[in-house]
C-alpha cells in the first residue's frame, strides 16, 4: 500500500540550511496559529492582537528600541547557552546566573571602593565572575559526581531568586527608597549610557555582538571548540582521544554562566539602576534564552537574529498587555508554544519528501 | 510546649508533602516507562487553575479535582505526542510544557485571582483514631481527605510497579524498549499511558493546592514545587515508597521554611528546600554505585522500530 503514495520519504544525513530555515519558519507559523486560537478563546480578536504585537515591536523608533532593549539580555544569555548546549550541558540556570551578575554589579556600584572611571568595567568583570561561579557549581556536580544538570541548574535559580529577595529586603535595602524593597539608586558613574532617550544600553549590546563573533570563532576554529563538539556528541570518543570531560564542562559553564551574569549587569546598570525584586529585574530572560539558543540551532551568530525575534515578542507582548488588556503571561504562552513547535518539527528537517514517487 | 511544636510540625508536614507525593508518584511512572517529563510544574499549575475554576463555577470541589486531573492529562499528552511520536528532545519539550502551562494558567486564571472559594475540600478529623496520643494528633486531626488518598495509593502503586505484570510491562519498556517490542508489547501505548497517568497525578497535586490545601488561586502558586518533584524522583530512585519518604522530608522542609520565620529571614528559609534538593543528590551520588543512580536505561530515549 505504501508503494502507491505519490511521494517517498527519505532520511537526510544532514539537514540543509534551507530545510532548517523553512521548517523553523513553518514551526513559528504553527505556534502563532495555535496562539490565535488562545487569543480567540480569551475573547480577543487574533488579527487585531497580531497587529498590536507587530506595531508594538516595530511600529516606530521607540518600539524598535524596546525590542532591542529586550533582545540584549537574551543575546548575552543565549550565546552562553549555545556553548553549553553544544557540550550537551543542560544549563536551565541562566536565570539564576543572570541574577548573580546583577548582585555582583550592585555590589560594585554601591558597596565597593572602586573609583568612578573603573566602575562600569568592574561591574561587567565581577558580574561575569559571579554568573560564572554560579554556573561552575552544577558543572562541578555533573562532571565530578554525575549529578543531573537540569535539576541543579534549576534549583540554583530558586536559590538565586531568594538571595536577591533577601538582599533587597534585608542588608542591602536602601534608606532612600521609602521602605520599598529596593537598594539605593546607583550613582551616575554606575549607570550605563543609553542611546538618546531610549532604554538601549549600547555597551551591553556591543558586548553581546562581540561575544557572538568570538564564540563563533571559538567553537569553529579552535581546539577547545573542537573538544566541546566532540565531547558533546560522544563523550566516550573524546575521552579516548585524551580530552578532559571535567575540564571542558567547567570551561563551558564558566563561559555560559559568565555571559548570563553580564546580561544581569546590563539590566541593573542599564535599566533599573538598582537591585530590586527578581520578577522586575528579569522577565524570565534566562528561560527565554533557552528558546533563543534552540531556535538559533546552537549557532552563536544566529543568536543575534533569534534574540531580536524574542525581543520583539516581549516588546509586542507589552503592547498587547496595554492595549488589549491581556495579562503579561501571554509572552509565556508564545514562548512555550514556539518551543513546542520548534522541537516537534525537528523530525521534519531530517527527512526529505520526494514528490516523484519513482521507485 | 516542645511536644506541641513537634506534633504540629509533623502534622503540617503531611499537608505540605501531599502534593509533592502525588506528583512524584506520577513522574515515577512516566520515567519508569522511559519518558522524562520536566513539565510537572506546568501540569500542576494547570491542574490548580482548572480545579479552582471548576469548583468556583459549579460549586463542587470534587468535580474540580476531576478537571484538575483531566487538565494534567491533556497537558502531559502534548508532551507525549512531541516526545514519543515526534521523538523530540524530552528535556526541551518538558520545559516548553512548563512555560506554556505557567502562561496559560496565568491567562485563564486572571479572572479568579483573589476570589474567595466556598466549595473547598475541607480538612477532617477521624473519630476514635484521633484520640491516640501524639500519633492521633499528627495523623488524624484536621487533615485533608486527599492526604489519606495519597498515602493510600502509594503502596498500591509500589505493588503494581514491582509485583504485577503491568509493572513488568512498564519497566521493560523503560529499560529495553526494543526487547519489549519484540515480545509483543506496544511500546508507544505503554509510554502514552504512563505519561498521561503522570499528568493526572500532577494535575491532582495542583488541584489539591488550589482547592484543598489553601483554597485560593494566585498565578505561579506552585512556586517551583514541580521542579522539586523532578529532583525527588531521582532521590527516590524511581521507587514509590522511597518517593513517600522524600516527599514528606521535603514537605517538612517547606513547612519549616515558614515555621522558623520568627528566627531566620524568610528568604533564606525559602532557599532551604532547593538547596537541600541539591545536597540530597550529592549525598546520594556518594551512596550509589551506579553512575546513573538507578535511572531506567531508556530514559530520555525516543523509541523507533528498527533502531537499537
Amino acid at each position: 500500500m505504501l508503494d502507491n503514495l505519490p511521494f517517498e520519504i527519505e532520511k537526510r544525513q544532514n539537514p540543509t540550511g534551507l530545510a532548517v530555515i523553512t521548517v523553523s519558519f513553518l514551526a513559528l507559523l504553527g505556534a502563532f496559529l495555535v496562539a490565535s486560537i488562545i487569543f480567540w478563546a480569551y475573547g480577543a480578536n487574533p488579527i487585531k492582537a497580531y497587529q498590536v504585537l507587530f506595531s508594538g515591536a516595530f511600529g516606530g523608533v521607540y518600539e524598535i528600541s524596546e525590542t532591542v532593549r529586550r533582545a540584549t539580555p537574551l543575546l548575552l544569555a543565549g550565546i552562553g547557552l549555545v556553548i553549553a548546549f553544544r557540550a550537551k550541558f543542560w544549563n536551565i540556570g541562566a536565570e539564576g546566573q543572570l541574577l548573580l551578575g546583577a548582585i555582583a554589579a550592585t555590589w560594585v556600584a554601591l558597596f565597593s571602593p572602586i573609583p568612578d572611571p573603573f566602575v562600569i568595567p568592574a561591574m561587567f568583570f565581577f558580574g561575569f565572575l559571579a554568573g560564572a561561579a554560579w554556573g561552575l557549581i552544577p558543572a562541578f556536580l555533573k562532571s565530578k559526581l554525575g549529578i543531573n544538570d537540569v535539576i541543579t541548574t534549576l534549583m540554583l535559580n530558586y536559590v538565586a531568586i531568594n538571595l536577591v529577595l533577601f538582599l533587597v529586603q534585608g542588608p542591602w535595602k536602601g534608606d532612600e527608597q521609602w521602605g520599598f524593597p529596593y537598594t539605593n539608586e546607583f550613582s551616575p558613574a554606575a549607570k550605563l549610557p543609553t542611546i538618546g532617550t531610549t532604554n538601549v544600553h549600547w555597551i551591553t549590546l556591543v558586548i553581546g555582538v562581540l561575544a557572538a563573533v568570538v564564540i563563533y570563532y571559538l567553537i569553529n576554529r579552535t581546539t577547545p571548540g573542537f573538544e566541546i563538539k566532540v565531547l558533546g556528541s560522544s563523550p566516550a570518543a573524546g575521552r579516548f582521544a585524551g580530552m578532559s570531560y571535567v575540564k571542558t564542562t567547567l570551561f563551558v559553564m564558566f563561559v555560559s554562566g559568565g555571559m548570563a551574569g553580564m546580561a544581569g549587569v546590563g539590566e541593573v546598570a542599564g535599566i533599573h539602576h538598582m537591585l530590586r525584586n527578581p520578577n522586575e529585574l528579569s522577565l524570565g530572560y534566562g528561560y527565554t534564552a533557552i528558546i533563543v539558543a534552540w531556535l538559533a540551532r546552537k549557532n552563536p551568530l544566529a543568536v543575534i537574529v533569534t534574540s531580536l525575534f524574542f525581543g520583539a515578542i516581549f516588546a509586542g507582548g507589552d503592547a498587547i498587555k496595554v492595549s488589549l488588556g491581556l495579562p503579561f503571561q501571554i509572552t509565556d504562552v508564545f514562548n512555550g508554544l514556539i518551543l513546542f513547535f520548534l522541537i516537534g518539527s525537528e523530525l521534519l528537517m531530517s527527512y526529505k519528501i520526494n514528490w516523484s514517487g519513482s521507485k | 510546649m516542645i511536644d506541641e511544636w513537634v506534633v504540629g510540625t509533623l502534622s503540617r508536614t503531611l499537608a505540605y508533602g501531599t502534593p509533592l507525593l502525588l506528583a512524584t508518584l506520577g513522574e515515577i511512572y512516566s520515567e519508569r516507562s522511559g519518558v522524562l517529563n520536566l513539565g510537572v510544574e506546568g501540569m500542576m499549575i494547570l491542574g490548580a487553575v482548572s480545579a479552582f475554576a471548576t469548583a468556583f463555577i459549579t460549586g463542587n470541589p470534587w468535580l474540580g479535582m476531576l478537571f484538575a486531573g483531566l487538565a494534567g492529562a491533556v497537558a502531559s499528552l502534548v508532551h507525549g505526542f512531541v516526545s514519543i511520536t515526534l521523538r523530540a528532545n524530552q528535556v526541551v519539550s518538558g520545559l516548553a510544557l512548563t512555560m506554556a502551562g505557567l502562561g496559560l494558567s496565568g491567562l485563564f486564571g486572571k479572572g479568579f485571582e483573589g476570589e474567595p472559594l466556598d466549595a473547598t475540600i475541607s480538612n477532617i478529623s477521624v473519630p476514635v483514631l484521633k484520640e491516640i496520643p501524639y500519633l492521633g494528633d499528627i495523623l488524624f486531626v484536621d487533615q485533608n481527605p486527599i492526604v489519606y488518598i495519597a498515602l493510600a495509593i502509594t503502596p498500591v502503586l509500589s505493588f503494581v510497579l514491582f509485583h504485577t505484570s503491568i509493572g513488568i510491562t512498564i519497566r521493560s519498556v523503560g529499560e529495553n524498549p526494543s526487547a519489549a517490542d519484540s515480545s509483543g508489547i506496544n511500546v508507544w501505548l505503554v509510554r502514552y499511558l504512563c505519561v498521561a497517568f503522570g499528568g493526572v497525578l500532577a494535575g491532582f497535586a495542583g488541584g489539591y493546592l488550589s482547592i484543598a490545601y489553601r483554597p485560593a488561586w494566585t498565578q505561579g502558586m506552585t512556586n517551583g514545587m514541580g521542579w522539586l518533584v523532578i529532583a525527588l524522583t531521582i532521590f527516590a530512585s524511581w521507587n514509590p515508597s522511597r518517593g513517600l519518604f522524600g516527599a514528606f522530608l521535603f514537605g517538612a522542609l517547606m513547612h519549616l521554611s515558614y515555621r522558623l520565620q520568627p528566627w531566620v529571614a524568610p528568604e533564606l528559609l525559602k532557599m532551604m528546600p532547593y538547596g537541600a534538593a541539591i545536597l540530597a543528590l550529592v549525598v546520594l551520588s556518594f551512596g550509589t554505585l551506579k553512575k546513573n543512580m538507578g535511572a531506567p536505561n531508556a530514559l530520555q530515549q525516543p523509541y523507533r522500530r528498527g533502531e537499537k
